[in-house]
C-alpha cells in the first residue's frame, strides 16, 4: 500500500508450527503484513490456510515459532505483563459465533461493561452511560440492556460482540469470520455497520473471512493465504480484475453468483484430488493446472514476486507468463 | 409432465410458551421427475423441517398438521412406519450439511455403505463390496479400491461429503434431497461436489431438491426456485425468472442484499431492516409486511395466497403493481 499510510502492525516473516508426534504442521510459513490505519487487510483463504493462526498470533492469544509481531511500537513477546495487559486495549476481536463468545449467563450490559471493568474505567453510572452509548452505535437499544444472549437473534449478538470490542476504543479490530454465521440478510445489516463505526471511529480492521465477496465489500488490501502462506496479495483491483496466482483465480472461478446467466462455477481444473505437496517450493502445484505437471515448479524455491507497488505473488509461472 | 413429488397444503407446528405454533404454514409444490429445484430462504424459514417431513423425520414434539405429500403417487403420511422403511433410501434419500456427523466415526466407510445397500437389497458381502466400491468411483473417489477400508477421520470434508452421496444414491432413489450439503465445505470443493450431484442427476434422471441459504449455489445448480419466509413459501418460478425478474419484494430484498464481488463497493449494502420474525410472534396478514418497503394496509390484515402471476407463482398482494410498474420503467 502507498507509503503515506501509517503501519500500526506488522508481523515479519512469522511461522508457527504445530507438533504432534513425529508430525509437523506448518500452519503459518513467513508470513508478513501490515495494518495501516484507518483500512482494512482481508484475509482470505480456505479452511486450514492459516488466517486464524495470524490473527491469534496478531492478538497475542499464540507466539510465533519464528518472526516477529510489532504493534503500536511494540513488540509481543518483549513485554512485561502488564504492558502487555495495557496493549490489549488497542487490539480487540469480534469472533464467528454470535452466541457462543458471550457469555449466556451475563446481561448485554454486563457483557459490554466487561473490558471496561477489567481495567477498572469509571463509576457505575459512567460505565453505564458508556455501555448505552455503545449500544446504539450498534444499533441496539436501551431495551437491550437486561436481556441475555439466548434471548437475543444471531445478528444482534453479533452487534453486541462488537459493542463490547469497541468499549475500550481500541485502534485495531481482528474480526475472524464476524459475518460467516449471519443470514444474508443480516449480514448486509452487519457489513454496513462495520463500515460504518469504521468511518466514524477511524478503525483498523483486520478481516479474516472465507468469503471472497466479503472481502471485497470490506477490504483495502487482500492477502490470499494457501497452507500457511500468503500466495497473493493486492488491492481490490488487483485481486479481484487481475489475479495473478492460479489458486486465487480457481478461487474466484469456484464461486458461484446469484446470477444463473453467470459462468457456472468451475469444478477446478485437476480432476482427482492429489497428495498434498511439501517443501520450499510450490505447495499449490499438485492442485494447479499449469504447475501440476512441470518440473520447475517442484524444484523451484519461491519468491514473492512484486508485480506493481500494490501487487505481488508468489508464483514463478502466473497467469501473465 | 409427471411429478415424482407432490407437497399439498403441509404444515409443521412446534410447541412454544404460547401454544403450538406454526414454523411450516400452508406449503405446496411439486417436483417434475428430472427436475432440479432449489429451495431457498434464511435460518428459520422452514426448509429443513419441510425436507425432514418428506423423509418422515419430523418427530415428537414437532409434528406434522396437516397436509399431503405424493411420492410418485403415493401418500407418504398415510403410510406405516413400515411400509415408509421401504421407500426411504430407495425412492427418496438425503444427504445433509455436516458429513462427519452424518458418518459413524469408528466405523469404515466401505462397511457403512455396504450396510446400506444390503438393506435395500439383500446381498452378499462380496457383492455389495464390489457394488460399493463402484459407488465410491461414481462419486469421484480416487483409489475407491483402497478409500473402502478407510476410516471417516482419514479423508477430507469434501471426500466425506461424497461417501455420504454415495451412501443416499445405493437405494437408487429417485428423489434426492440435499440439505445445505455443501455450506461446509470450502468454495473450491462445493464447487465439486455441486458438479457431482449436477452430473448424477443428470445420469440417473434424478429429482434433487437443493436447500440452501447461498443464493450464487441455487442460481447456478437449480431449474426452478422456491423462496421461503418464515414458514410460508413466498415465490416459485423457474431460475431465470427469480433471478432476472422476482416478483416478490422477499426475493428482491434478498438478492439486493447479496455480497458477492460483483456488488458496489462504494455504496452500503441493501440490507433488509429488522429481522425475520420468531415462530411464536409471526405478523398477523403477510409475514413479511414488517420488513416490506411496499407494504399497504391489506398486508397486514390479510393472508396473500400463492397465486399464479407474470408466469410464476408469487405470493403478494402488490406483485403485479409493483413489478410491472418497476420493471415498465
Amino acid at each position: 500500500m502507498s507509503a503515506d499510510l501509517k503501519a500500526i502492525a506488522s508481523t515479519n516473516g512469522i511461522s508457527r508450527i504445530f507438533r504432534s508426534g513425529t508430525r509437523e504442521v506448518r500452519a503459518l510459513d513467513n508470513v508478513s503484513f501490515s495494518l495501516f490505519e484507518g483500512k482494512t487487510l482481508a484475509l482470505v483463504g480456505e479452511s486450514g490456510s492459516g488466517k486464524t493462526t495470524a490473527a491469534r498470533i496478531l492478538l497475542g492469544l499464540d507466539t510465533p515459532s519464528a518472526g516477529s509481531v510489532e504493534i503500536l511500537g511494540q513488540t509481543l513477546g518483549t513485554l512485561k505483563n502488564e504492558e502487555m495487559r495495557l496493549l490489549r486495549r488497542e487490539i480487540q476481536v469480534v469472533q464467528q459465533d454470535p452466541y457462543s463468545q458471550l457469555n449466556r449467563r451475563h446481561s448485554v450490559q454486563r457483557i459490554i461493561e466487561g473490558p471496561l471493568l477489567a481495567f477498572n474505567i469509571g463509576d457505575k453510572e459512567s460505565r453505564k452511560k458508556k455501555v448505552i452509548e455503545l449500544l446504539e452505535a450498534v444499533g441496539l437499544e436501551k431495551e437491550h440492556l437486561l436481556r441475555r444472549p439466548h434471548e437475543l437473534s444471531g445478528g444482534q449478538c453479533q452487534r453486541v460482540a462488537i459493542a463490547r470490542a469497541l468499549a475500550l476504543n481500541p485502534k485495531i479490530v481482528v474480526l475472524d469470520e464476524a459475518v460467516s454465521a449471519l443470514d444474508v440478510s443480516v449480514r448486509a445489516q452487519v457489513l454496513n455497520l462495520l463500515r460504518k463505526l469504521q468511518q466514524e471511529r477511524g478503525l483498523t480492521y483486520l478481516f479474516i473471512t472465507h468469503d471472497l465477496g466479503v472481502a471485497h465489500y470490506v477490504a483495502d488490501e487482500i492477502a490470499v493465504m494457501f497452507r500457511g502462506r500468503i500466495v497473493e496479495r493486492g488491492t481490490r483491483e488487483d485481486i479481484f480484475k487481475n489475479s495473478q496466482h492460479h489458486y486465487t483465480i480457481g478461487l474466484l472461478a469456484s464461486v458461484p453468483l446469484a446470477s444463473p446467466q453467470a459462468e457456472k462455477s468451475n469444478q477446478e481444473l485437476v480432476q482427482t484430488l492429489p497428495s498434498p505437496a511439501e517443501g520450499d517450493a510450490c505447495l499449490y502445484r499438485t492442485r494447479c493446472a499449469v504447475g501440476i505437471d512441470r518440473l520447475d515448479c517442484k524444484s523451484t524455491t519461491l519468491t514473492l514476486t512484486k508485480g506493481t507497488a500494490t501487487h505481488s505473488w508468489l508464483c514463478h509461472m502466473p497467469k501473465g507468463s | 409432465m409427471k411429478n415424482s413429488l407432490t407437497v399439498k397444503n403441509l404444515s409443521i407446528s412446534v410447541p412454544s410458551a404460547k401454544g403450538r405454533v406454526a414454523v411450516v404454514d400452508d406449503v405446496s409444490f411439486e417436483i417434475p421427475a428430472g427436475k432440479k429445484v432449489g429451495l431457498v430462504g434464511e435460518s428459520g424459514s422452514g426448509k429443513s423441517l419441510t425436507a425432514y417431513a418428506l423423509m418422515r423425520l419430523i418427530k415428537d414434539p414437532v409434528s406434522i398438521d396437516g397436509g399431503e405429500i405424493f411420492l410418485d403417487g403415493r401418500d407418504v403420511l398415510g403410510l406405516s412406519n413400515k411400509e415408509f422403511r421401504l421407500l426411504r433410501g430407495k425412492q427418496i434419500a438425503m444427504i445433509y450439511q455436516d458429513p462427519m456427523s452424518a458418518l459413524n466415526p469408528i466405523m469404515r466407510i466401505g462397511q457403512q455403505i455396504i450396510e446400506s445397500i444390503q438393506l435395500h437389497s439383500p446381498s452378499s458381502e462380496a457383492v455389495a463390496r464390489k457394488i460399493a466400491i463402484e459407488l465410491l468411483e461414481s462419486v469421484g473417489i480416487p483409489e475407491p479400491e483402497r478409500r473402502i477400508d478407510s476410516y471417516p477421520f482419514e479423508m477430507s470434508g469434501g471426500m466425506l461429503q461424497r461417501v455420504v452421496i454415495a451412501i443416499a444414491l445405493s437405494g437408487k432413489p429417485q428423489v434426492l434431497i440435499a440439505d445445505e450439503a455443501t455450506t461446509a465445505l470450502d468454495v473450491t470443493t462445493q464447487a465439486r461436489v455441486l458438479t457431482l450431484i449436477d452430473k448424477l442427476a443428470a445420469e440417473r434422471g434424478l429429482s434433487v431438491l437443493l436447500i440452501t441459504h447461498d443464493l450464487g449455489v441455487a442460481a447456478q445448480f437449480s431449474d426452478e426456485i422456491m423462496v421461503m419466509y418464515a414458514g410460508k413459501l413466498v415465490e416459485n418460478g423457474s431460475v431465470n425468472q427469480i433471478f432476472s425478474n422476482p416478483a416478490h419484494p422477499y426475493t428482491k430484498a434478498l438478492l439486493d442484499s447479496r455480497c458477492d464481488y460483483t456488488i458496489d463497493v462504494n455504496k452500503p449494502i441493501n440490507s433488509i431492516a429488522g429481522q425475520p420474525p420468531r415462530p411464536d410472534n409471526r405478523p398477523s396478514g403477510c409475514v413479511f409486511s414488517p420488513r416490506c418497503e411496499h407494504v399497504k394496509e391489506d398486508c397486514t390484515t390479510s393472508v396473500p395466497p400463492l397465486i399464479h402471476s407474470q408466469g410464476r407463482l408469487t405470493a403478494c398482494f402488490r406483485a403485479d403493481e409493483i413489478f410491472q410498474v418497476e420493471r415498465v420503467k
